[in-house]
């Protein structure tokens, strides 16, 4: 079960990245991005990390992507038009050489990685306290730092998005 | 036993609860309809069965019937797929409410509540953060003017009223110290001095008001409800949608205020625990039904119209019935669990029914916001609030606990 849940899931988000890439109007390649955080978020909660999980749907899916699509939609941007010609080297080449990169790119995790029976956390369990916990004790510096970069970022957007200052 | 197959009695449960939401939805308009014709000294549907009763029926029929129009040079995906994002979004929420206790039905011992998430609250929260999508879709896809300002302003608008209703609902967290839905109506269980429930609306009465406000935008609902402005925009994002791809974007609006309002009642209000002690708030349902139907029967008895000479004593009927199946749970006690089970439903859907009075009421009385007005009150008027209210709760909650 567990497995077949991941086995979906995963699936879904490999087609939607890929998707993301192939389609050429930018409202589908975002959608398709919202399919990659979306199947994310399933694979978070089936490692127990359920915060993690509903974080991820609710700042990523929810709201960051809500900006891009709101930008796309603003900006009435249209379909991509194909600018370059195909070479006959790629067209032809193109997907053997694919299938050699991917192959190594396995081999070399195959080999390099340890054999275990799959992720786990441990003794941190993933819970909303858990993370809470950790996040204001021992990870207290990364966590302000993080926060005064994002303030910084946004009084950055609002000097540039000034007329006159 | 069957019952005890933990996925034959979900499956009822889901059957159960899809039901009864789908015929409240229908039902909401239907009261929606009438308590704003009456604010307005109108009498509101009449014409279908008794008292317009019959009218959703009618609507649906007439929804179902209709020919739906695609305009031209859409993208058929998009435009299709956004009502029904909108209302499967809308209606999964409710698989985390509970509307009442844990019941013992012989060997069967249930929740009434479909499945409790260790992170219920987030899990709404995220539900209707991805809901924007379909509204925002909607109005992209349907090729047309109004619809795309329609969508920008609903995107532009629930994202910006997503932030107060996010901390007005952290406040009550931290005092219950907890994100499951049961476990914050256990916490709001009890009275202070033995009569004044524990509930989150008095220490939180300021979070309590920036979430139903916040509820109004979130909803689209009238002061907020600029997508779909009449006068400026048509009908907003859905003005291209006919049919049943219009019932679906209606329906998900009506699924949205029964969501916001269950979550207010379950978060502020104590969920299903009733608003005095047990032996005297038991009476309560027995003597507002039996109210309800003296007055059915009595203005059935002295008919002000010629119809109410049978629809009235019918109502008054139902009304006494009830208070008579009230009555009888309370004092047989084989029933003790239909009592639990009745008196359950009534305090929670009493207080979800009476916020969305308030939503209705509020429609009928206020006027529009002007656009920057909305956004001007959201960023500078209920976040700061929500803000200072969290901190505040937060101090309190810190000093109790050193």
């Amino acid at each position: 079960m567990t497995a077949l849940i991941f086995i979906i899931f995963a699936g879904i988000a490999v087609f939607c990245g890929i998707n993301l890439v192939v389609q050429t109007h930018p409202i589908a390649s975002a959608l398709s991005l919202i399919g990659v955080m979306g199947s994310l978020a399933v694979l978070y909660l089936q490692l127990g990390g359920e915060f993690i999980a509903a974080a991820q749907v609710i700042v990523y899916a929810g709201a960051i992507m809500v900006l891009f699509v709101f930008v796309i939609m603003l900006l009435n941007a249209g379909a991509e038009a194909a600018t370059f010609q195909v070479s006959r080297f790629v067209k032809y080449l193109g997907a053997v050489l694919l299938a050699a990169f991917l192959g190594l790119i396995s081999l070399i995790i195959q080999a390099t990685l340890p054999k275990s029976e799959g992720v786990t956390f441990g003794a941190f369990q993933g819970t909303t306290v858990d993370v809470g916990r950790k996040l204001f004790t021992t990870y207290l510096l990364p966590f302000e730092v993080t926060s005064v970069l994002i303030l910084i970022a946004i009084v950055g957007a609002i000097v540039l998005a000034r007329k006159e200052i | 036993m069957i019952l005890e197959n933990f996925f034959i009695l979900t499956l009822i449960k889901v059957a159960v609860v899809a039901f009864v939401l789908l015929t409240t939805l229908a039902y909401l308009q239907w009261i929606e309809r009438k308590v704003i014709a009456h604010v307005q000294l109108r009498v509101g549907p009449y014409r279908v069965g008794p008292h317009g009763l019959l009218q959703p029926l009618a609507d649906v029929v007439k929804l179902i019937t209709k020919e739906g129009l695609m305009p031209s040079h859409v993208n058929r995906l998009f435009y299709l797929l956004a009502p029904f994002v909108a209302v499967a979004l809308a209606l999964t929420s409710i698989a985390v409410i509970p509307f009442g206790p844990e019941i013992t039905i012989g060997p069967v011992k249930t929740w009434m509540q479909l499945t409790d998430l260790r992170i219920g609250i987030l899990f709404v929260l995220a539900v209707s953060s991805i809901g924007v999508y379909g509204v925002a879709l909607g109005g992209w896809a349907s090729n047309n003017k109004y619809a795309l300002l329609g969508g920008l302003r609903s995107s532009a608008q629930m994202i910006s009223y997503e932030l107060p209703l996010g901390l007005a609902v952290a406040a009550p967290l931290l005092l219950a110290n907890t994100l499951s839905f049961r476990d914050m109506v256990n916490y709001q269980t009890g009275y202070w001095l033995g009569f004044i429930p524990r509930w989150n609306l008095f220490p939180e009465i300021f979070g309590f008001i920036v979430f139903v406000i916040a509820g109004f935008a979130e909803t689209n609902r009238v002061p907020f409800d600029l997508p779909e402005a009449e006068n400026e925009l048509v009908a907003g994002f859905h003005t291209e949608y006919s049919s049943m791809t219009f019932a679906a974007f209606f329906m998900a609006e009506y699924a949205n205020m029964v969501t916001v309002t269950a979550v207010a009642t379950l978060l502020f209000l104590g969920g299903w625990t009733p608003p005095f002690p047990a032996p005297y708030s038991d009476f309560i349902p027995i003597l507002v039904f039996a109210i309800g139907g003296f007055t059915a029967l009595y203005h059935g008895l002295n008919p002000a119209r010629r119809k109410d000479k049978f629809t009235l004593p019918a109502a008054a009927l139902v009304f006494l019935g009830l208070a008579a199946i009230f009555g009888v749970s309370i004092v047989v006690p084989a029933l003790a669990v239909l009592k639990t089970i009745l008196m359950a439903l009534f305090w929670f859907c009493g207080k979800v029914l009476l916020l969305l009075f308030v939503f209705i009421w509020v429609r009928a009385t206020l006027p529009r916001f002007r656009y920057d007005q909305l956004m001007r009150f959201a960023w500078t008027g209920l976040f700061p609030i929500a803000v200072i209210n969290l901190l505040v709760t937060g101090l309190i909650v810190a000093l109790a606990t050193k």
